[in-house]
C-alpha cells in the first residue's frame, strides 16, 4: 500500500498574505498529498507541535512579511529540540529576497520557491526529498 | 523509535507515529495496538457532526478548552474528506484549533477520509485507541461534515453532539430521517444570528415525535463567543449518567465492538479475494466471464469466496 505525503502548511509571524499558501494546498492536493491547513499567524512553537501531532512528511512555511530571516530558522531549531528535524523536511516560500536564501539553506530549509516558481517544481522536490526512510508498508 | 514504549509513555511523537502507521495499515504497529488493547477503554468519546460550515472545528476548540479547565486531557480527531480523484485532501480542522496546538494536555490529529464513506476514515477507529491507550480523558471526533451519511459515528462513539445552525430551513426536514438516530444532544450553534429560536423549536417539535428513554436536550451555543459551551458539556454528562445509570453504557460499548469486528473481518475478506496480487487474476477473469454473460456475478463471487477459503486451509494461516 502506497504511503500518503503529509504536508503541513503554515503561515509564521504576523502576515496575513495567504493566497500563495492556498495556491500551494491546492497544488499538493491535486498532487495526491495530504495538505494540514493551519491558517494565518501561528508561532513557531505552534507549526512545530502541529507538525509533531500531525505526524507529517514536510513543514511547508509561506511568508511574504519579511520576517523569514528569523522566523524560518526558528521553526528547525524547534523542531530540532523536538528530535523531529530529521524525519521532517522543511521548505519554504512567498516573497524573500535571492541574497536571503544561502543563509536559510545554511541554517536547515531545504529549499525556498519565491513568485514565479511552478507548483510541479514544488510537487516534485517534496516528492524526492521527503525523508521517509523510518515510515513502510 | 521505540513505539510500544512510547505510547505507554504518552510521548507525543509515538503517538503521531503510530496513527500513521495504522492507516498505513502497517502490521508491526496493529501487532502493537492489539497488544496495549486491553489499557484502552477508559475515555469517553464524542462525536461532533452536523452540515458542512456549521461550526464543528470551533466548537470542538471551545469544548476542549474548557474540559482542560478543569484538569481533563483531551484528543482531538478531526476528518475531512479525501478527493476521489487524487488521493489527495486539505485538512482544514486545525484552523480553529490553533490556541490548544502548544498545550501538552492535548492531541490534534487530522484525517482524511481515505475513500471511506460514513463520516470517518476507516483508520478513525484505531486512532481513537491510540489516543484512550495514551490516557487523554476525553476524545473528540470531528466528521466529515456532508451531512447525509454520517452513521458511522454512533457506532465509534459514546455520545453524539449534532451541530445545527438557524436558517436550515426546511433542510432540518430533509435531514430529519438521518438526524433523528444519531443525535444524543443537539447544539444550536451560531445563535448569534437570527432564527435559533426557530431552530431550537422545530428540532424540539421533531422529538415530539419520537419516544426514546432519553430526550435529546437542544442547547443554543455560540461557539465563536465561548457561549452555552458548559451548559453543553453539562448536556455531555447527563448523557454519560444516564447510559451509565440505565446500563445502556455496556450494552452501546458491544454494539460498537460488534460494529468493527465486522468491519474489519470485511476488510480481511476482501484483502484477500481482491487485493491479495496472487489473486487479482480471477477477480479479472471472473469479470470478463461475467461481462460476457458466460457467469453470474452472483455465482461468481460465491466461487471466489469458497476457491480463497481453501487457499486458506491447504496454507495453514495465509494471511496474518
Ligand atoms: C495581494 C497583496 C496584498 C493583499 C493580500 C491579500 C491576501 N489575502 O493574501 C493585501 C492588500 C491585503 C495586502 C496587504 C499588505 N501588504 Co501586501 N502584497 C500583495 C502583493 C501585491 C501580492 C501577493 C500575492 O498574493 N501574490 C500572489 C501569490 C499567489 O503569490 P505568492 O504569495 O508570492 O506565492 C507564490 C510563491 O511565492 C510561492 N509560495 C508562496 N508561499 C509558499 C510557501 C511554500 C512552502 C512554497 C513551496 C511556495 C510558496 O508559490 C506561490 C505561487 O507561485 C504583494 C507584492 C508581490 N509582488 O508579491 C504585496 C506585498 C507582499 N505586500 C506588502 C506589504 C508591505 C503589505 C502591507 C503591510 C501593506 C500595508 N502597509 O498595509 C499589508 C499587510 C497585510 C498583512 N496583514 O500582513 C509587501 C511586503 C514587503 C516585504 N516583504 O518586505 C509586498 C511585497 C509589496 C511590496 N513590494 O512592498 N497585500
Ligand atoms: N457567527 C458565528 N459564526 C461562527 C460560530 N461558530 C463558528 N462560526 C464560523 O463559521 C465558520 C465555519 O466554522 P468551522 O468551525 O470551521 O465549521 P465546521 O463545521 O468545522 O466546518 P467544516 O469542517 O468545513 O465542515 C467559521 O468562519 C467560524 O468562525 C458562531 O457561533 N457564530
Ligand atoms: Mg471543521
Amino acid at each position: 500500500m502506497g504511503k500518503t505525503i503529509r504536508v503541513l502548511i503554515a503561515k509564521p509571524g504576523l502576515d496575513g498574505h495567504d493566497r500563495g499558501a492556498k495556491v500551494i494546498a491546492r497544488a499538493l492536493r491535486d498532487a495526491g498529498m495530504e495538505v494540514i491547513y493551519t491558517g494565518l499567524r501561528l508561532t513557531p512553537e505552534q507549526i512545530v507541535q502541529s507538525a509533531i501531532q500531525e505526524d507529517v512528511d514536510a513543514v511547508a512555511l509561506s511568508i511574504l512579511s519579511g520576517a523569514h530571516n528569523y522566523l524560518l530558522p526558528r521553526v528547525v531549531e524547534l523542531l530540532k529540540e523536538e528530535n523531529a528535524y530529521d524525519d521532517i523536511l522543511v521548505l519554504g516560500g512567498g516573497v524573500i529576497p535571492e541574497e536571503d536564501i544561502p543563509q536559510l539553506k545554511e541554517k536547515g530549509i531545504a529549499e525556498i520557491f519565491t513568485h514565479g516558481t511552478s507548483t510541479q517544481v514544488t510537487i516534485d522536490f517534496i516528492r524526492n526529498n521527503v525523508k521517509n526512510s523510518v515510515r513502510c508498508s | 523509535m521505540d513505539l510500544l514504549n512510547g505510547l505507554l509513555n504518552k510521548e507525543k511523537r509515538a503517538i503521531a507515529r503510530m496513527i500513521t502507521l495504522v492507516e498505513a495499515n502497517d502490521e508491526e504497529a496493529l501487532r502493537i495496538l492489539s497488544d496495549l488493547y486491553k489499557f484502552s477503554g477508559k475515555a469517553y468519546v464524542i462525536g461532533i457532526t452536523g452540515p458542512p460550515g456549521a461550526g464543528k472545528s470551533t466548537l470542538t476548540d471551545k469544548l476542549a478548552s474548557n474540559l482542560r479547565k478543569e484538569g481533563k486531557k483531551v484528543g482531538i480527531i478531526a476528518v475531512d474528506p479525501t478527493s476521489p480523484f487524487t488521493g489527495g485532501a486539505i485538512l482544514g480542522d486545525r484552523i480553529r484549533m490553533n490556541k490548544l496546538a502548544t498545550d501538552p494536555g492535548v492531541f490534534i490529529r487530522s484525517m482524511g477520509a481515505r475513500g471511506h464513506l460514513g463520516g470517518i476514515s476507516k483508520a478513525t477507529h484505531a486512532a481513537v485507541k491510540i489516543l484512550d491507550i495514551a490516557g487523554f480523558d476525553y476524545i473528540f471526533i470531528e466528521t466529515v461534515g456532508v451531512g447525509q451519511s454520517e452513521i458511522d459515528i454512533v457506532k465509534a462513539t459514546d455520545t453524539v453532539v449534532m451541530v445545527m445552525v438557524p436558517g436550515l430551513g426546511d433542510d432540518i426536514q430533509a435531514l430529519k430521517a438521518g438526524i433523528m438516530e444519531i443525535a444524543d444532544i443537539f447544539a444550536v450553534n451560531k445563535s448569534d444570528r437570527d432564527g435559533a429560536d426557530r431552530t431550537k423549536v422545530e428540532i424540539e417539535m421533531m422529538l415530539d415525535f419520537s419516544c426514546t428513554n432519553w430526550r435529546p436536550p437542544v442547547t443554543k451555543v455560540v461557539a465563536t463567543y465561548n457561549e452555552g459551551i458548559e451548559e453543553l458539556i453539562d448536556n455531555v454528562f447527563e448523557h454519560k449518567n444516564f447510559l451509565i445509570s440505565s446500563g445502556t453504557f455496556l450494552e452501546k460499548r458491544i454494539l460498537n465492538s460488534e460494529a468493527e469486528i465486522i468491519g474489519l473481518i470485511k476488510d480481511r475478506i476482501i484483502d484477500r479475494i481482491v487485493n491479495d496480487s496472487s489473486n487479482e487474476n480471477d477477480v479479472r477473469i471472473y469479470a470478463e466471464q461475467a461481462a460476457k454473460r458466460k457467469i453470474d456475478p452472483y455465482t461468481a463471487s460465491v466461487e471466489l469466496l469458497v476457491k480463497s477459503m481453501k487457499e486458506v486451509d491447504n496454507s495453514g494461516c495465509k494471511k496474518g
